[in-house]
């Protein structure tokens, strides 16, 4: 008896890795989605939706997951880059005004990219600033690091309060990427397609460093085993902050991105966010680009479709996916390190 | 967590004994002092602000006490304790709400706060306390928020953003009153009327007491001694025969039944209860702040920290506003000292501290910190 259940079970388990595991998820997603919506149209435009959201919430996440991975860090300040690369890219889009709401798409796009590269630069040295200060006396000390990041996160957000108040911020939207497209009944915010192209090419961009160049190699092995890299010559130290402003680079670009999504910005944008981050990273993995990108997908489709069929539910049910996932994988769908 | 303690070890020196017994008598007494002040706050501060301030003193040692048994005990860190807080307190008020004013409410809904606590506990505790401390961290992170974003939006039973305001027990009014004098008004002591609310503080005041005692009963108790063998070293505790997981839930639903009498402690002081006042993540901010200057691990640090805190929280912004008013001309200066942003030198006399003096005033002055 037992003896059928376990070869059933192995049967049933090599046969769901064949076609892709845990990645088919947000697949089955959307499957279940179509059948409970039931209008091909609006299925899509929540799909589409749901796939730029992930992909910005991907951004945020990915910079927290590696520096844990490789750092053992977990930065409870990462929503204070977030803050900030929202608060620098509205700034941004705001000081080149006709460039961004004139008509010319070439200097509307130049715009948004100035504005984006400036939230991204911010954020790359705000993040060598935090290293180097706040985190660097406390590693290997796991309570004191999680009361420092909030201590500093508390400090950063006081920040943002003090320089932009506490208002909301408008945000101009560039002119080329306002409206929507309609493609076959399905209508497409362009911006949706903006963010998603964007956070595809961080994807493509992240997967290829960490995965074809030396230095991907030297991070996939400290992720791996810090202290065998460390004999074997190399300085991982100076890995280290790297994938930290990388990290936080990565924050405020996504950061940046979300603000032009939303339109207006508080500055409780980044805490909102955080625990859809925290969400995605749990679901994922600690330590994975790709475990990242699967759980900002699933976590993005997810809010949209019940944002649509059970409005009151958006945030629990997320927080329901994790758990159970959490409860079929403690470690996430696709851990790194396993620690 | 070895690695933690060790840490923590070294940054305070252990040299004199001397030094820690004198350190020792400064920190009980500062508690007595505390708790004689508390407990005869009512006629040595009979004004209205400096009552608020006393009985918010006496429910937050109950709340950061609770917490100091998670993450100075134990070695836990959660970001839900508001969420259990404000379990106990939604409980009371929203039974008061529709029941009407009576004891028969307090019990029954703050009854149902405490097991609602309870059961959400377990439920986070078996799930997640077998991984990683970081990982139980974001886990009750999220927990706490979805909490917070269901009490706003569940507004039929919450009251939504609003909260909830209702009228408390005829006892505790204050025009009643509890010993009546000739001319039938209520009979003066030292000055202080004795009225509904000289009661209402009593209550609060010896229920936060008993609650304080039971958990240093707990901690001086043998599970005590195993969380703290825990803290130190989780796979020797393990290896010794205690079930980590066990005691580790077990300690976190006692932390989160403590924390929602709290809440009900607070619900039946403030006669409102709302996402402000009892489930945002300022609060659980304040908590951490509290007992990290007070001194984790200790009991008696989650006093000191407590009181320090709200004397700050009421009268330094006071003082900010002062120095911005006296500032005023200068460029930068009256926008870092506007009331507001006293949350800005807070967080940064919360780092200092976290690096500088990582056991807090009591743990420092006690020589606590060390623990080999």
């Amino acid at each position: 008896m037992t003896d059928t259940t376990a070869s059933f079970r192995t049967r049933l388990t090599t046969g769901i890795d064949r076609f892709g595991g845990v990645l088919l998820l947000p697949v089955e997603l959307a499957v279940i989605a179509l059948l409970l919506i039931g209008q091909p149209s609006t299925w899509a435009t929540l799909t589409i939706a749901g796939l730029a959201m992930g992909m910005m919430i991907f951004l945020m996440a990915s910079g927290l997951s590696l520096i844990f991975g490789l750092m053992d860090v977990l930065n409870f300040g990462h929503s204070a880059f977030v803050t900030a690369g929202a608060f620098i890219g509205a700034t941004v889009l705001g000081w080149l005004g006709f460039w961004v709401t004139g008509g010319n798409p070439a200097l509307n796009l130049a715009g948004l990219l100035l504005a984006i590269a400036a939230a991204t630069i911010f954020g790359g040295l705000a993040g060598w600033f935090f290293e180097r200060v706040v985190i660097r006396p406390v590693y290997q000390d796991h309570l004191r690091q999680i009361l420092i990041t909030v201590g500093a996160l508390i400090v950063a957000e006081e920040l943002v309060l003090l320089i932009w108040g506490g208002a909301p911020i408008p945000v101009p939207r560039p002119a080329v990427l306002t409206g929507s497209l309609v493609l076959g009944g399905v209508s497409v915010e362009i911006y949706r397609i903006f963010a998603f192209a964007l956070g595809l090419a961080v994807y493509v961009a992240l997967y290829l460093v960490l995965n074809r160049t030396r230095l991907g190699l030297l991070i996939r092995a400290g992720v791996e085993n810090r202290e065998m890299v460390e004999a074997l010559g190399f300085r991982i130290d100076r890995l280290f902050i790297l994938v930290f402003m990388a990290g936080s680079a990565l924050a405020a670009m996504g950061g940046a991105m979300w603000a032009g999504y939303q339109g207006l910005i508080t500055a409780a944008l980044g805490s909102e966010m955080m625990i859809l981050v925290f969400i995605v990273v749990i679901i994922g993995g600690l330590g994975s680009i790709q475990g990242s990108l699967l759980g900002a997908i699933l976590v993005g489709l997810m809010a949209n479709y019940v944002a649509f069929l059970v409005p009151k539910m958006a945030l629990a049910s997320n927080m329901l996916l994790m758990m159970a996932i959490l409860l079929w994988r403690p470690y996430g769908l696709l851990p790194a390190v396993k620690r | 967590m070895a690695q933690t303690t060790s840490a923590i070890g070294a940054a305070v020196p252990n040299s004199k004994a001397g030094r820690t017994f004198a350190g020792r008598v400064t920190v009980y007494g500062l508690v007595a002092l505390i708790g004689l002040a508390l407990a005869l706050a009512p006629f040595l501060f009979p004004d209205v602000r400096s009552q608020e301030v006393a009985a918010r003193i006496c429910v937050f040692i109950v709340l950061v006490a609770s917490y100091d048994l998670l993450i100075g005990y134990t070695g836990i860190v959660s970001f839900a304790h508001t969420m259990f807080f404000g379990l106990g307190a939604y409980g009371t008020a929203i039974a008061i709400k529709t029941m009407g004013p009576g004891f028969e409410a307090i019990l029954l809904g703050g009854g149902i706060g405490i097991v609602a606590a309870l059961v959400l506990a377990l439920l986070i505790g078996l799930l997640s306390l077998r991984v990683k401390a970081i990982f139980f961290a974001m886990v009750t992170l999220a927990a706490a928020s979805v909490m917070m974003v269901l009490a706003s939006q569940l507004s039929d039973f919450t009251g939504g953003e609003d909260g909830i305001t209702y009228s408390i027990p005829k006892l505790f009014a204050p025009a009643t009153e509890l010993l009546a004098d000739a001319d039938g008004k209520a009979l003066r002591l030292f000055g202080v009327a004795l009225n509904g609310k000289l009661a209402l503080y009593y209550f609060v005041f010896i229920s936060a007491l008993v609650l304080f005692l039971g958990m240093l009963r707990i901690v001086a108790s043998p599970l005590g001694s195993v969380l703290q063998a825990i803290r130190e070293n989780e796979m020797r505790a393990e290896a010794i025969g205690y079930r980590v997981v066990v005691y580790r839930t077990a300690i976190f639903c006692i932390a989160a039944g403590v924390a929602a009498c709290a809440g009900i402690l607070r619900a039946v002081w403030l006669k409102y209860t709302g996402p402000e006042v009892v489930l945002s993540f300022d609060i659980m901010i304040d908590i951490l702040l509290m007992v990290v200057i007070g001194g984790m691990g200790t009991m008696w640090g989650a006093v000191i920290g407590v009181v320090l805190m709200t004397l700050a929280q009421y009268y330094l912004k006071d003082l900010m506003a002062l120095g911005a008013e006296a500032s005023s001309a200068l460029p930068i200066v009256p926008d870092l000292l506007n009331p507001e942003r006293w949350l800005l030198w807070l967080g940064l006399c919360f780092i200092l501290l976290v690096y500088f003096f990582p056991a807090g005033i009591a743990g420092t002055l006690m020589g606590k910190g060390v623990r080999r």
